[in-house]
């Protein structure tokens, strides 16, 4: 199979067309899947940017480096970018963009000028938000909670409000585009129960883009109108109630965790799978445990409230159902760990990166049980103990699954294989900095220091000093992969159409593949990750 | 403050219970964290690819899948029980707590005793006493955080938040605004001084004389002329305040509502909001008119009309009684 012509003198979707023209107007999902990475990574790197000068000023107890009023836009603009610009689209709009439709054996999704719509939203919102960055920054945090937001704050609140706004219909018609694709464009043979993971995945995901991205749409149409108009909606001064704000943000943004973390999830499924050689363990529980966490993960909005002054009962009630989310979590990591069982491992860099996701995953789910823990709560609410929290699973979770997957599926999208001595290296990297920037937060914030506190008081500095400290190693594990990927570009080695002998119909096709995905239609007769039947492992790379 | 760097001093009635609570969940996440990363190591490392050895398909198991999610819900369900069980107690105010009224403002915290005292960013509280912070805020949400005493709350404007605790350690201890609130968010710290009941006492007789907070409010209750029409005798056109607090009065439209601060609060500067039944909505309303601190006063005066007037004893004093939730 390897043997087979070099990609470069076959016509694929690379180089069917040249000129800027023939990827600004293309409607192929995979181009659009690559002008969305070159974006998304533009993005993190800005929000990397932040992300560094904040925990420099957060070495010395002082506020010394920058001013209160600089830091304050450091983390609003760290929080948005990342957000909004980052792990919302990153799994989705690249690898899913890429992936949805060869999975499933299709040729394109269901609507690929919609599909290019979506990636001009995001330029037009990443646009602006650059222009609010550019312009002085936005001081609110990524929350814009009321009436701080409406009748204070910076004034570009109504820029970045509409930023975030424009992008959210990005995210809408993605997860419309997936949804229809992937009801309607299933190759013949390819039934829901032969679906991959990764497409159970994205659907869970389409549905909460689909369903409560326009709440979070409503809300800033509706803290722009308090804004600019003075209507009462979210001040008391005005007759509103700062209260339903907060619920109304969370109605979307607590299911926007899922939309980070549902379709890494569905990555780490295939990586397991591939590098076990084996069908996931429990498959139809997995693949029900996404439609579980995006259902459930609607119910449980709350639970970021419990200091804010809710009812006591509308509190309990939150706490409780916040705990039945951990269980759809939970199956997920005991099934992949069960997959290894009488598998045969290898330790290529994907696999490395989904062993980074377990352990960062596993640590970000059981302090999410802390949080639901209402006595608990309370204290450790808006400290550090959150920050860690959200990062070990949005930043953890969701960056080192991405990684994987892109090495994973690097091949299938360059026909280049990356080097994979660098690649465990940077790895490793990732996963020790990670842990070094994050853990000591934990700490941090059971101890007590608040979030978004520019200065603090000098006990907290040691553990602030190896979080920084961290940051930087975290900083080099990211940056590393972005080097030798580049370099793979044009000095990797080419790639087989099935490098990793891997099951599913994306290792059908060549690498990278045709425009139109497949050189004749596929018909699925197999059912999903049939490794015992892809026996004679290839001893070549 | 002699904070260690890994772990926080303790010194509320709130402290022990959250840390056991706390360390119980630390144990359960250990023993996870072991149980998980042990079985990713021995499986991926005594199934790794052998020459020869082909791996065996496996579909799964339903009694693994009911056993894996079953077994944690009972954990969940103990740590859902013993948090909710502080977190009830924290949002029920004891009976003849001692109540300071907190004002919060860009950015400081304005705090007034009952007896009259006044501080900034400070608070002195006696050694082993109930404390009720009765707080709200003239501009942005700010929260109420004192990491000692492992108690948060967040403080909004247009209504009262309630918080409550009792020190069990003398020492001075950081009070910190936990929710973001603009340009000196971090500024916006202070202390809260624990001392033994004598040394409050003296602390509390210090300074200038003070009029207690009370007598304040009644002195602007005459002024402001309430007194006209909430008469102590019921000939008033307004109803009878005496023993009013605590206690749930019936409303025009038959629903009842119980009298605590944000009642009284809400029916000053709001009156035709929740009327009580047999009187017409006749009173002018005070927004804008008064301050912060005298609708405090004003609030306390109410209260101390009705005898041992402590908390309304019930986690209603927490609940949505929003200003707009009566329309």
């Amino acid at each position: 199979m390897a043997t087979a012509v070099m990609p470069e003198q076959r016509t694929n979707y690379l180089n069917a067309e040249h000129g800027v023209k023939s990827w600004l107007l293309t409607t192929d999902h995979k181009r659009i899947a690559l002008l969305y990475m070159v974006s998304v990574t533009f993005f993190f790197f800005i929000g990397g940017i932040y992300a560094l000068l904040i925990r420099l000023e957060l070495l010395t107890p002082a506020g010394d480096l920058v001013q209160a009023d600089t830091y304050n836009r450091l983390f609003s603009g760290h929080g948005i970018v990342m957000v909004f610009f980052f792990l919302i689209p990153v799994v989705p709009a690249i690898l899913g963009n890429f992936l949805v439709p060869i999975m499933i054996g299709a040729k394109d999704l269901a609507f690929p000028r919609i599909n290019l719509l979506s990636w001009y939203l995001y330029i037009i919102a990443g646009g602006l938000m650059v222009h609010v960055i550019l312009t002085g920054g936005v001081d609110t945090g990524w929350t814009f909670y009321t009436p701080y937001s409406t009748a204070f704050a910076s004034p570009k609140v109504v820029e970045a409000g509409l930023a975030a706004f424009i992008n959210g219909f990005s995210s809408i018609f993605t997860g419309l585009n997936f949804i229809v694709t992937i009801h309607r464009m299933r190759a013949p043979g390819m039934t829901w129960s032969r679906l991959p993971l990764f497409i159970w995945a994205n659907y869970a995901t389409s549905l909460i883009m689909v369903l409560g991205t326009p709440v979070i749409a409503i809300t800033l149409v509706l803290l722009v109108l308090e804004r600019v108009f003075h209507l009462g909606i979210f001040d008391p001064k005005l007759g509103g109630d700062p209260l339903l704000f907060q619920h109304l943000f969370w109605f979307y943004s607590h299911p926007a965790v899922y939309i980070m973390i549902l379709p890494s999830m569905g990555i780490i499924s295939e990586l397991i799978a591939c590098f076990s050689r084996k069908r996931i363990f429990g498959f139809q529980f997995v693949a029900l445990s996404s439609v579980a966490i995006a259902v459930l993960g609607f119910l449980v909005w709350a639970h970021h409230m419990f200091v804010a002054g809710m009812s006591v009962y509308a509190a309990l009630i939150f706490s409780f159902l916040t705990f039945f989310i951990g269980v759809p979590s939970a199956i997920k990591v005991f099934n992949w760990t069960a997959t290894m069982y009488k598998g045969s491992v290898t330790y290529e860099t994907p696999m490395l990166y989904a062993f980074g996701f377990i352990g960062l995953f596993t640590i970000g789910g059981l302090t999410g049980l802390f949080l639901a823990t209402l006595g608990i709560d309370i204290h450790v609410t808006d400290t550090y103990f959150v920050v860690a929290h959200f990062h070990y699973v949005m930043v953890g979770g969701v960056v080192m699954a991405y990684l994987g997957g892109l090495h994973f599926w690097w091949p299938k999208i360059t026909g280049r294989m990356y080097p994979e001595g660098m690649g465990k290296l940077a790895a490793l990297i990732g996963f020790i900095g990670f842990n070094l920037t994050f853990f000591p937060q934990f700490i941090l914030g059971y101890v007590g220091m608040p979030r978004r506190y520019y200065q603090y008081p000098p006990e907290f500095q040691m553990l602030n000093v190896l979080s920084t400290a961290g940051a930087t190693i975290l900083g080099v594990g990211y940056l590393f992969p972005l080097v030798y990927l580049i370099w793979s570009l044009k000095y990797g080695e080419i790639a087989g159409d099935n490098p990793w002998n891997a099951a599913g119909l994306e290792w059908k096709t060549t690498s990278p593949p045709p425009t139109f995905n497949f050189h004749e239609d596929p018909v699925v007769d197999f059912e999903a990750y049939n490794y015992d039947e892809l026996k004679d492992i290839p001893d070549e790379r | 403050m002699g904070n260690t760097p890994f772990w926080p001093e303790s010194a509320s009635n709130w402290a022990p219970g959250v840390d056991g609570l706390y360390i119980f969940l630390v144990l359960v996440s250990l023993v996870m964290c072991v149980l998980i990363f042990g079985a990713v190591a021995f499986l991926s490392a005594k199934y790794r690819r052998k020459p020869g050895v082909e791996p065996v398909p496996i579909e799964g198991s339903h009694l693994l899948e009911i056993t894996w999610s079953v077994l944690p819900m009972f954990f969940f369900f103990a740590f859902f029980l013993g948090g909710a069980l502080i977190y009830f107690h924290e949002r029920t105010p004891p009976q003849g707590a001692t109540e300071v009224y907190v004002v919060a403002k860009q950015w400081m915290w304005k705090l007034e005793h009952p007896e009259g005292q006044r501080e900034i960013n400070t608070l002195h509280v006696p050694l082993g006493q109930d404390v009720k912070l009765i707080m709200t805020s003239m501009d942005v949400i700010h929260s109420f955080y004192i990491p000692a005493f492992r108690i948060k709350q967040d403080v909004l404007p247009g209504r009262y938040s309630i918080l409550w605790f009792r020190a069990t350690q003398p020492g001075t201890y950081h009070l910190f605004c936990a929710e973001y609130c603009g340009t000196q968010h971090s500024g916006m710290i202070g202390s809260i001084i624990v001392q033994s009941p004598a040394e409050y006492q003296t602390w509390l007789n210090g300074g200038s004389s003070n009029t207690p907070l009370a007598q304040t409010g009644e002195k602007a209750f005459a002024e402001l002329g309430c007194v006209t029409c909430h008469r102590a005798d019921a000939q008033g056109r307004g109803p009878v305040l005496t023993g009013i607090y605590g206690k749930a009065v019936s409303l025009e439209d038959g629903r009842s509502v119980m009298v605590d601060e944000n009642y009284l609060r809400e029916s000053i500067l709001d009156p035709g909001a929740k009327v009580v039944s047999g009187y017409k909505p006749v009173m002018p309303t005070f927004q804008g008119i008064i301050s912060e601190e005298q609708l405090a006063a004003l609030v306390a005066y109410v209260k101390s009309l009705t005898p041992a007037a402590g908390a309304p004893g019930s986690a209603v004093a927490q609940s949505d009684t929003t200003p707009k939730s009566g329309k």
